[in-house]
């Protein structure tokens, strides 16, 4: 039709650098590698041996681990792809990929920033503007004041007005790290909503000025303001609300020239069932799968061609919606300790296997080590069904095949909260962990729940114990000890004694991961059958023993049968700090035990993994000692107010002077060492807490129950002074 | 059996040539007849000895009773099966020896003779473990433990397998001193062995987990190499008492030989274990570390070994059914070695001459073994193919099987005039030096000179396992009585004294009555005339594990004397 395409062909991008790491660089490359395009990656020095960086054509180093100083320097990764000849760079999301700066660094090196424009990002970029720019394109809004008239007085008539509660925010209050380290110093009221869901509308745009939206999602359910189930399309929602909310979305994308993908951000007023903007992530978001999922396209394929300056390849009228999907985002985290995230080593990670209808993104392998610099995000799990009910039948059944042994994930808590009965209804608001804590945690006052738990847990522990044996066995009659002459039979099965059955004790330790306030030593005893199967016996009253069939149908994986039930079982073995995990998964059911090693370390072939620095877990802003050594120097005073990179003591070790510094910028906390002090080895030196401000700023929200003068309650220190009675949500 | 007649296009002729290839060239009918009242009869009363056994089994496997064994567990001591099984390889077999040794000999119990004994792999390589039972007499040693302790030497030395001492005991029962202490085969044995065989290379490991004072302070000192286990552990000619006595020095026991005095300073002990479980790790790496090189390719010197056996084609089980108890039915042992050999394979050799002795070659676990099996008394000729077929094993190196059920050798003028003793002699002396494995297996009656042809306990078989209806004597408890009423008889008649029918009967019933208790399979395991009573239906398993641990050392050529002509 157009022969302007033609022409455009010799300009098509053929190599994309890929400015992110982990899964999504993984999932870009994918859909480039389809395509036929060349991918190049860039890494950190912590990411050296990561799968996104193995799986590029190219790979370029560009600088040490923190974010800082690799993924977020962009001319460094500017420079990469000029030294690789990519004529295209995907941010992914996360990073740079909404620094309106760096898209318009790498249009001036003459690369296509595969992403919105420039002045699109720094339209959305800046809440207060973005209010502006759709409340003119009549985008509805929530009621605030976004003015730039900061006085105090004011403000407080535009909160009476407006109606409490009532929020306050930064107005770029968006991104964290911008906000804490540029020290932004305006603010914005909006009427506070107070049973929220969190809907937003994937909307694209080609350079043509068409824009489509593909539908919502639903991203409610949330813990520590982050996302960790999504589905698509928003549960109870009536078509009219459908079509009005994505109208509206287009009606903001084009109200900022917008192309490429984007998502438009509604709050929705489950009480009076209006919805309001809130603002545009103008990138491709994490959730994205879940559209894909229901629209059966591949939108990376999509920026490349939009990039490519070519026109969207259907019309609003074309895109169909087939079915609902879900997206689990599985971290590495500790769920009973708030949710901190974690770090550690994947000593077994073994995602559920991939069809048309289940789709795993990962960034990791097994024996990755998911470090303390990144997101703490192992995978995503989308799943999808021809309704909702269908697709989470397949999520649950996904979650309970998901096997991450290593390091503490959600994936318990996932499942949990897919099993819980007003999400199953789609009843989703921002407040649903909130809402549904009592039964989505695990309480330790619950007898009943605790000896349920406690049986389930013993009874995983004895198929543990059949298991280990029958591995074992296999191993033996795989390969016996001494290969000459009869000896083998002396490795046969059941192993002989005169007259009495031979017999030995397993101890296991079971970690009760779910609320983590104890763990319980099994002690069993294992008789081998003359059949070949396990008697296992706990030796306490009232307990008979079970009589455990196990099959071992690969490496990891058994055919358990007991009681006349016959089940799939998995078991993960490694060993750290000269202790022997081992996991079992079981229908829905994961326990973690821990077995002290015996003497002989030698005859274990199982891997065995050496922590270091890096992976020991410990609360962000703690900083431990990278080595034994003595404190030589110590700069500042506990509770100092300190600047991120700020000398805060001086080691000595190995003849070397090494300066310890603050992660970050805040007070230090808990800094007890004092100069002459030898340290070992990883231990605690000191905390670095943000200052409340930061936090402020991090939390993005302060909520005022009351009207601004009422003076009651904490002083914050802002720009000014303000005396607000708050409830600050970190 | 299965008729195939009744297919109608089918001619009965190719259906019998199959059924002969199916069973192929040696492969031995099943020979027991289910639904016999034999069958029925014998499983009963097998049923019944093995319960008997069984229960005679569990009470010794409880050790010295539950206040030692509570005593033992507080002191962080495993006991001693415990202890072996931490040191043979996880999940591997452990062939014990002489479970019931001292059953009712002494007036008190002593369960296993207070001493455990047996055989296992311990990083590949088979060891014979010797384990005091510190919870029987405080590990003590009556005289029959200290046979037990010295056969299971005599097995180490004849296998060559590396020794493994698990010392915990008092040293000799004091009160039984004279039938411990003095004579050739008593306590001092255990040292001569442990020397004898530390020259031969055979390598002698002490582990102590407990007391070890006075003479059995030598077991550790005598060892290659031994370990001691901190606090529990200690080694002195003479304890504290009596070091107060004689110098009137005041130690306690850890400093007068505790592990650290002898591992640091005096230099006894070489390994030192902070506790048991570690003791028995070190032990196990001693092993490990044996290496042994050079001497590897040596053993197993008897080839020819198909690792690609079959299991017998009938249920092993079946063996608790075949053997009658009363030793005057007889039975084909045939279906017996049905049960024990592989494929239920059985090449026979001179099948149609000397009947009563079935001879023949067959494999066990792959391995070939020369078998001879009694169907009965022993005429001239039998006796005749056993020499025959033990020098064709000797000659070939093919370790030898006896199954025992034997009445002894025909009695009569016609069989002396025939030679019986010229021919038995043959047997005998054939027996007697073969050098190969032999591993003998009482299935039933176990008399006369027919004990000595099928290799009885003086021929030195490397293993004697009996079944539980097996009895022993000289002859037969009946016969006995026979031949002694007509000795006291004719006594009785030079005195002449007129004997009266019931007094006749009544001497026979005591004479038949002490025979039966004499000859009973518990009388002998007790002493130490076997090395144990076996569960028929672990025949073959057994048979397997003593062949492979003979097969441990070197090939020996075997060399006869003069056979009578």
């Amino acid at each position: 039709e157009y022969s302007s395409h033609d022409t455009k062909t010799t300009s098509r991008i053929e190599k994309i650098l890929i400015a992110n790491r982990g899964e999504i660089a993984c999932r870009i490359m994918r859909t480039a590698k389809r395509l036929g395009i060349r991918t190049v990656a860039v890494y950190s020095d912590a990411d050296r041996d990561s799968l996104h960086m193995k799986s590029a054509d190219e790979a370029v180093h560009i600088g040490p681990p923190p974010a800082r100083l690799s993924y977020l320097n962009a001319s460094a990764i500017v420079e990469a792809a000029i030294r690789t000849g990519a004529q295209a760079i995907h941010p992914g999301y996360g990073f740079l990929s909404e620094s309106s700066d760096f898209a318009t660094l790498c249009e001036d090196k003459g690369l296509t920033f595969i992403g919105p424009p420039a002045s699109a990002i720094r339209d959305m970029g800046d809440k207060s503007a973005s209010k502006r720019i759709m409340g003119a394109a009549g985008v509805p809004l929530v009621p605030g004041y976004h003015g730039s008239e900061q006085d105090i007085e004011i403000m407080k008539s535009e909160a009476d007005t407006i109606g409490y509660p009532i929020l306050i925010k930064p107005t770029h209050g968006a991104q964290r790290e911008a906000a804490a380290s540029f020290g932004i110093n305006t603010i914005l009221l909006e009427k506070y909503i107070t049973k929220p869901r969190h809907i937003e509308v994937q909307i694209f745009g080609d350079k043509h000025g068409n824009v489509l939206h593909l539908y919502e999602r639903d991203c409610s359910v949330q813990r520590r303001h982050q996302k960790i189930i999504e589905e698509a399309p928003a549960p109870n929602v009536m078509n009219d609300f459908r079509s009005h909310l994505g109208q509206a979305a287009v009606s903001a994308a084009k109200a900022v020239g917008y192309h490429n993908a984007g998502t438009v951000e509604f709050i929705v007023d489950t009480v009076s069932g209006q919805f309001y903007f809130m603002e545009m992530n103008t990138r491709l978001q994490v959730e994205h799968p879940v559209t894909e999922m229901i629209v059966g396209q591949d939108l990376v394929e999509w920026q490349i061609s939009v990039a490519n300056g070519e026109l969207l390849p259907i019309n609003q009228s074309q895109v169909p919606l087939l079915g609902h999907a879900f997206e689990a985002r599985i971290y590495a985290e500790n769920v009973p300790k708030g949710f901190l995230p974690a770090t550690g080593v994947l000593h077994h990670y073994r995602p559920v296997p991939v069809s048309p209808t289940v789709r795993v993104e990962t960034g990791v392998e097994q024996g990755d080590t998911v470090s303390m610099h990144y997101d703490p995000m192992i995978a995503k799990l989308i799943v999808s069904g021809e309704n909702r009910a269908a697709a989470l039948v397949k999520l649950k059944d996904c979650l309970s095949k998901f096997q991450v042994a290593g390091v503490p994930t959600n994936i318990h808590f996932l499942r949990k909260l897919a099993d819980h009965r007003a999400f199953g209804n789609g009843n989703v608001e921002t407040h649903f962990i909130e809402h549904y804590k009592e039964d989505l945690f695990t309480d330790p006052n619950n007898l009943m729940l605790a000896k349920e738990t406690y049986d389930t847990a013993r009874f995983n522990a004895s198929l543990v114990a059949a298991c280990l044996c029958e591995k074992e066995r296999s191993a033996l009659n795989s390969s016996p000890p001494g290969t000459n002459g009869l000896l083998p039979i002396w490795y046969s099965h059941p192993p002989f004694r005169a007259h009495y059955q031979a017999s030995r004790t397993v101890e296991l330790e079971w970690e009760n991961e779910y609320d983590g306030s104890w763990s319980k030593f099994f002690t069993f005893s294992i008789t081998y059958q003359p059949d070949g199967n396990y008697l296992i016996e706990t030796g306490e009253i009232n307990s008979p023993g079970l009589e455990v069939k196990a099959t071992l149908l690969h490496n990891q994986d058994f055919r358990v049968e007991t009681g006349g039930v016959s089940m799939d079982v998995s078991l993960s073995l490694y060993s750290k700090d000269k202790i022997k995990h081992i996991h079992l998964w079981h229908g829905s059911h994961h326990s973690h035990f821990r077995q002290k090693l015996e003497f002989e370390l030698s005859d274990d072939n199982e891997i065995q993994q050496k922590t270091n620095f890096e992976t020991a877990s410990h609360p962000p802003g703690t900083v431990v000692s990278p080595m034994a050594g003595l404190v030589v120097k110590v700069l500042v005073k506990d509770g100092s107010k300190v600047e991120e990179g700020q000398p805060i003591l001086v080691l000595e070790a190995m003849k070397m002077e090494h300066v310890v510094t603050a992660p970050f910028a805040g007070h230090v906390h808990g800094l007890q060492v004092t100069a002459g002090q030898q340290v070992s080895d990883r231990s605690y030196l000191f905390s670095v807490k943000k200052h409340l401000f930061a936090k402020c700023l991090e939390a993005s929200v302060l909520i005022l129950h009351d009207s601004l003068s009422d003076l009651h309650g904490v002083y914050i220190t802002f720009h000014y002074t303000l005396h607000f009675r708050v409830v600050l949500i970190i | 059996a299965v008729s195939f007649t009744s297919n109608p296009w089918r001619s009965s002729k190719p259906i019998q040539l199959l059924q002969k290839r199916d069973f192929g060239l040696g492969v031995l009918p099943d020979g027991v007849d289910r639904n016999s009242e034999a069958f029925a009869q014998n499983s009963k009363a097998m049923e019944g000895r093995i319960s008997q056994l069984q229960s005679h089994i569990s009470k010794v496997l409880a050790g010295g009773g539950e206040e030692a064994v509570k005593r033992n567990r507080e002191r962080n001591k495993l006991l001693p099966r415990e202890r072996i099984d931490k040191l043979i390889d996880p999940g591997s077999s452990f062939l014990e020896l002489s479970q019931l040794a001292g059953h009712e000999l002494y007036g008190e119990t002593l369960p296993s003779g207070g001493i455990i004994t047996g055989i296992g792999p311990v990083h590949g390589r088979l060891c014979m473990f010797v384990a005091n039972d510190p919870t029987v007499k405080g590990g003590t040693y009556y005289p029959i433990t200290v046979k037990k302790h010295l056969r299971a030497q005599e097995i180490a030395a004849q296998c060559k397998l590396p020794c493994i001492y698990l010392v915990d005991s008092g040293g000799a029962f004091l009160p039984k001193q004279a039938e411990v202490f003095p004579d050739k085969d008593n306590f001092g044995r255990i040292f001569y062995n442990q020397a004898v065989m530390s020259a031969e290379g055979i390598p002698q490991i002490a582990l102590v987990l407990g007391s070890c004072t006075a003479g059995g302070a030598y077991i550790p000192a005598m060892a290659d190499e031994s370990v001691m286990v901190k606090g529990n552990a200690t080694i002195f000619l003479a304890g504290p008492p009596l070091v107060k006595a004689a110098t009137g020095e005041e130690v306690s026991a850890e400093d007068l030989g505790g592990a650290s005095v002898h591992c640091k300073t005096s230099g006894v002990s070489d390994y030192f274990a902070q506790d048991e479980l570690h003791g028995l790790a070190l032990g196990r790496n001693i092993i490990k570390n044996l290496h042994m090189a050079g001497k590897q390719g040596v053993m197993n010197g008897l080839h020819n070994l198909n690792p690609e056996y079959k299991e017998p084609l009938y249920d092993v089980k079946e063996l608790r059914s075949i053997a009658p108890t009363d030793h005057k039915q007889a039975f084909d042992i045939r279906s017996v070695i049905a049960r024990i050999v592989d494929g239920s394979e059985f090449d026979e050799f001179k099948k149609l001459y000397g009947t009563t002795l079935v001879t023949g070659f067959a494999r066990i676990f792959g391995q070939p073994v020369g078998i001879l099996g009694n169907n009965g008394i022993l005429f001239n000729e039998s006796a005749l193919k056993g020499a025959h077929f033990i020098e064709l094993c000797t000659q070939r190196n093919i370790p030898l099987v006896f199954l025992q059920n034997i009445t002894g050798f025909m009695v009569g003028s016609r069989s002396e005039a025939n030679g019986i003793a010229k021919s038995g002699a043959k047997m005998v002396m054939a027996v007697s030096c073969a050098k190969v494995p032999k591993v003998t297996i009482m299935v039933g009656g176990s008399f006369g000179a027919g004990n000595y042809a099928m290799c009885g306990r003086a021929y030195s078989p490397n293993f004697l396992f009996l079944w539980p209806n097996a009895k022993i004597s000289v002859m037969g408890g009946a016969q006995a009585a026979s031949v002694l009423s007509q000795i006291e008889m004719a006594n009785k008649k030079k005195q002449g004294i007129q004997w009266t029918e019931e007094e006749e009967e009544k001497f026979k019933s005591k004479i038949t009555e002490a025979y039966e208790q004499e000859g009973n399979c518990y009388y002998s395991t007790a002493r130490l005339w076997d090395d144990g009573i076996i569960d028929p239906a672990d025949t073959r398993k057994i048979i397997g594990f003593c062949i492979s641990a003979s097969l441990n050392r070197p090939l020996e050529d075997t060399k006869y004397g003069v056979f009578r002509m």
